[in-house]
């Protein structure tokens, strides 16, 4: 566990380092360039950079009209307005269609912190996840996040990418033949008790949960499931019959992300007893993001205990 | 192909037969809005655009949205009569028996560049078309037909301030101000007089036409081509529900679909007026 980055630094980072190598990749804003680290793009390829203003419903679509046209546009804004308020262009304009679009949504979830609830989007895998077609991905650190963005600007159809704020440690590349392929989950560690699925930040925070659950006894299974759709079945049903229940943990509302994934996935295949970690069913509120997190029990402590609810749970 | 005069005015009155024909067959579908912009959407197909049936994916066509998706019946009329797919593949409109959806469909109907119905979006896309003919070098043009009730969508305007920012001469709009929506009139429901005024003050060449009058969209066409650095919009007066008398200026035929008897009487007189075109 090095050096921490941001993965929304982590994928500026890589979008203009991938400028070269991929011509056809244009990057969109709405105004928001020097947030969502579109910046790093657009100082090094302004003729390829397109700042929308505030006006992401029309961004989002002049994306969709441009990827007809051979381009392979990323638009770029907050996870609420890229999810939210352009939720139906996406779904009209962009995947409808099957159009070649990676609608990128920064700022994801409670870490934005200060900013408070209106800026906090806890819905944005339910959103995304619902729409047919949609691939959705929220890397877990700056590592998974370089290769994610040159995964999504070689795939071939909608997308949603989730970044999140905060800067966060690297936990993947002490991982023995880590490889980043999108659909396909990452097991961080083994354990054969209870599996806890996460994405995005709240894999570090898996893996210290696991760290916990070991000094009780316990052993804890932690998948990084980077691309919440499409869902690694194969790894989910390994993870329930292997270990015979399940701990979703998400930066998210409890209701439509990656819980809700496994969940639906589990009840009509291999029923085990799953606990869902994330935002209960509320609206978020300001503070530091350390603070926002913890008043939101999105810590290695609280998701410990689900993990031990999960196992009590088990026939 | 290039049809001019008297030629492309029955151009125009086939596809309103076809467009009639196909919402009739489907009992259902937007025949006002569709023969309104039918005369706009004809010149387009049949005299401006650079486009070819057999190669409806060339990269270098011209493009173009029907923002207003509603009035495929006349989209997918015109693309028919044009060749893109058979004249019968229009019995399959609204059909679960066939790809003909309600509104147009990029991905299974030849021809269409873009898939709307959701108003307001169209335009964006348009202008997402012209941005990437910039961008990649190419001297497509874009075109985009627009509801006068659409331009009520905040969106459209997002997308009118865009096209001019970027100064996309390439791109030219018509605005269907037939004056008749849903609900009832424009100028009840929310009033967007003046149109030209507001695309002026948004930077935009304004070009005010009569909208059936041929004579006037193709020297529109032609004086939007020669502007350079600013979008062109072309507003043109028009009536819902042209050369159907039971529906012209009738918002009641927004969508709705006509009975037997009220096909028959629209059939003989588009029928009439095409022959007397031919004559």
């Amino acid at each position: 566990m090095a050096d921490k980055i941001a993965t929304r630094n982590a994928y500026g980072e890589a979008l203009a380092e991938l400028g070269e190598k991929y011509p056809q990749l244009v990057v969109l804003d709405a105004d928001l360039s020097g947030a969502t680290m579109s910046k790093f793009f657009a100082a090094k390829f302004p003729d390829r950079f397109f700042d929308c203003g505030i006006a992401e419903a029309n961004m989002t679509v002049i994306a969709a009209g441009m990827s007809t046209c051979g381009l392979k546009p990323f638009t770029n804004t907050f996870a609420i307005f890229a999810a939210g308020r352009a939720y139906e262009q996406v779904r009209n304009s962009i995947a409808y269609p099957g159009l070649n679009v990676t609608v990128v949504g920064s700022h994801g979830g409670v870490s934005v912190g200060e900013d408070g609830a209106t800026h906090q989007c806890i819905e944005d895998f339910s959103l995304m996840r619902t729409i047919p077609g949609m691939l959705v991905c929220c890397p877990c650190d700056g590592n998974e996040m370089r290769q994610a963005v040159e995964a999504l600007i070689n795939y071939n159809g909608p997308a949603y990418l989730r970044l999140e704020r905060p800067n966060t440690e690297i936990v993947t590349d002490s991982i023995e033949g880590y490889k980043f392929e999108l659909g396909k989950g990452v097991t961080m560690k083994d354990g054969s008790d209870v599996t806890i699925i996460a994405n995005g930040i709240m894999v570090p925070v898996a893996l210290k949960a696991a760290d916990l659950l070991a000094g009780e006894g316990i052993s804890a299974r932690v998948i990084d499931m980077h691309t919440i759709k499409p869902l690694d079945e194969e790894l989910v049903l390994k993870a329930a019959k292997e270990t015979g229940c399940i701990v979703t943990s998400e930066e998210h509302s409890i209701i439509g992300g990656l819980g809700a994934a496994v969940c639906e996935f589990l009840s009509g295949t291999y029923p085990v007893p799953v606990v869902r970690h994330g935002v209960n069913d509320q609206f978020g509120r300001s503070g530091s993001a350390n603070a926002v997190l913890e008043y939101f029990g999105l810590t290695p402590e609280v998701l410990a205990e689900k993990a031990k609810a999960a196992i009590a749970l088990k026939k | 192909m290039k049809l001019t005069g008297k030629a492309l005015a029955a151009a125009a009155y086939k596809a309103r037969l076809l467009a009639v024909d196909a919402v009739f067959t489907a009992a259902s579908g937007h025949p006002g809005g569709s023969m309104s912009c039918m005369d706009a959407l004809t010149t387009l197909y049949f005299n401006e655009m650079n486009i070819d049936p057999a190669d409806p994916r060339n990269p270098d066509r011209d493009r173009f949205v029907l923002s207003k998706g509603h009035c495929s019946p006349a989209l997918y009329s015109v693309l028919a009569e044009r060749g893109f797919f058979p004249v019968e593949d229009l019995k399959l409109f609204r059909s679960i028996k066939g790809h003909y959806s309600g509104h147009p469909d990029m991905v299974n109907v030849p021809g269409v560049d873009m898939s709307t119905g959701s108003l307001g979006q169209g335009l964006s896309a348009a202008v997402g078309m012209a941005l990437a003919a910039k961008h990649n070098g190419k001297t497509y043009r874009t075109y985009s037909i627009l509801g006068d009730g659409e331009i009520a969508e905040g969106q459209i305007w997002e997308a009118i301030m865009a096209a001019a920012k970027w100064k996309l001469d390439n791109l030219c709009i018509f605005v269907d101000l037939n004056g008749l929506q849903i609900d009832g009139k424009t100028a009840d429901v929310m009033p967007t007089d003046p149109v030209d005024a507001k695309f002026k003050a948004f930077n935009w060449n304004v070009i005010c036409i009569d909208g059936h009058d041929f004579d006037q969209i193709l020297a529109a066409l032609a004086q939007a081509r020669e502007v350079k650095g600013m979008p062109t919009a072309i507003i043109m007066k028009t009536t819902k529900g042209k050369g159907i008398s039971f529906m012209e200026n009738q918002a009641g035929w927004h969508g709705k679909a006509p009975n037997a008897e009220q096909f028959a009487t629209a059939k003989a007189e588009l029928e009439a007026k095409i022959a007397e075109l031919e004559g």
